[in-house]
């Protein structure tokens, strides 16, 4: 599985949304993600890809485009 | 039991309030931490008395001021447990001491333990508690806290703090199924109040319309409820136990 679809299973399972509406251009605003939730997010990538996304990187990432590039540059 | 098989860390469990609220705990079937920050002798003793009363417990120091000590603590908590389900914030000092004589690090010292140590606890905590969706943070504020008293600027403001704290927990979390609740104490019979000179002591009972001073195991009753599915419905509330004090 690529990094795509690892986090696009881990956005509907933490979100609780429809699969089909996850792209790499959504955001997690689209999404209706309120700020706890995108910290939730940040969290489970974190535990999923056995790495650690500082505070200051994970406000920039407001797509799941943005995480994927995030994890595949750092990881 | 409605709490069987929950695991509570009990900050400042040795002794007085945080002692008697680990004993409730764990004879309704909770498995206690009993955190402590100097006396490991007794933090022993109420580890003793829930094992001897068949329950499940261990002792932690860490200093609640300390980031690293809490993190050390709800590792401990979570290797020996598993989980955690229940925090009480309940670790306290005085320094007490009129305005004009307080000084700077009584102040300090104060606000540290008291308010920003449950910060620090919460934080540590809330991280398992909004994965398992579910937890209780009971914090043990003081009746002080929303009267005032001379001569305990810093306590008061600690401990009034404690309730801004909660309801902004309370609301950040209400979401995810956690709950936050405040107990404040009116003058409980501790060690804490018993250094206090007997006419300070005759001068309290006129303010306390029950009449007396309160047991500890009044208040950690009180506790257990707040943390118990019987208080399901309760989040951000602040709940005097004082005899009537404060009305």
């Amino acid at each position: 599985m690529g990094v795509f679809e690892q986090v696009k299973a881990i956005v509907v399972e933490q979100l609780g949304v429809d699969e089909a509406t996850v792209t790499q251009e959504t955001s997690f605003e689209e999404l209706n993600a309120d700020s706890l939730d995108i910290v939730e997010l940040i969290m489970a990538l974190e535990e999923a890809f056995d790495m650690d996304i500082p505070d200051e990187e994970a406000e920039k990432i407001r797509t799941v485009g943005d995480a994927v590039n995030y994890i595949k540059e750092n990881k | 039991m409605v709490l069987n098989e929950s695991v509570a860390i009990v900050t400042g469990g040795g002794r007085g309030i945080g002692r008697a609220i680990a004993l409730e705990l764990a004879a309704a079937g909770v498995k206690v931490v009993v955190n402590y920050a100097g006396r490991s002798d007794k933090a022993e003793e109420t580890v003793s008395l829930i094992r001897q009363a068949g329950g499940e417990s261990i002792a932690v120091q860490a200093d609640v001021s300390q980031a690293a000590d809490v993190d050390h603590l709800v590792q401990m908590a979570l290797e020996h447990f598993g989980k955690i389900d229940i925090l009480v914030n309940n670790a306290g000092i005085t320094r007490d001491g009129l305005m004009l004589r307080m000084k700077e690090a009584d102040w300090d010292a104060v606000l540290a333990t008291n308010l920003k140590g449950v910060f620090l606890c919460t934080k540590a905590v809330s991280k398992g508690m909004l994965k398992q969706r579910s937890g209780v943070i009971v914090n043990i504020s003081s009746v002080v806290g929303l009267s005032g008293n001379a001569g305990q600027a810093n306590y008061a403001a600690a401990k009034a703090g404690i309730i801004g704290l909660s309801k902004a927990t309370a609301k950040e979390f209400a979401s995810r199924g956690i709950r936050v609740n405040v107990v404040a104490p009116g003058y409980i019979c501790t060690d804490m109040t018993e250094t206090l000179p007997e006419g300070v002591q005759n001068e309290i009972l006129q303010t306390i319309p029950l009449g007396r001073i309160g047991k500890p195991e009044e208040v950690a009753k009180v506790v257990r409820f707040l943390a118990s599915p019987e208080s399901a419905y309760i989040t951000g509330q602040v709940l005097c136990v004082d005899g009537g004090m404060e009305m």
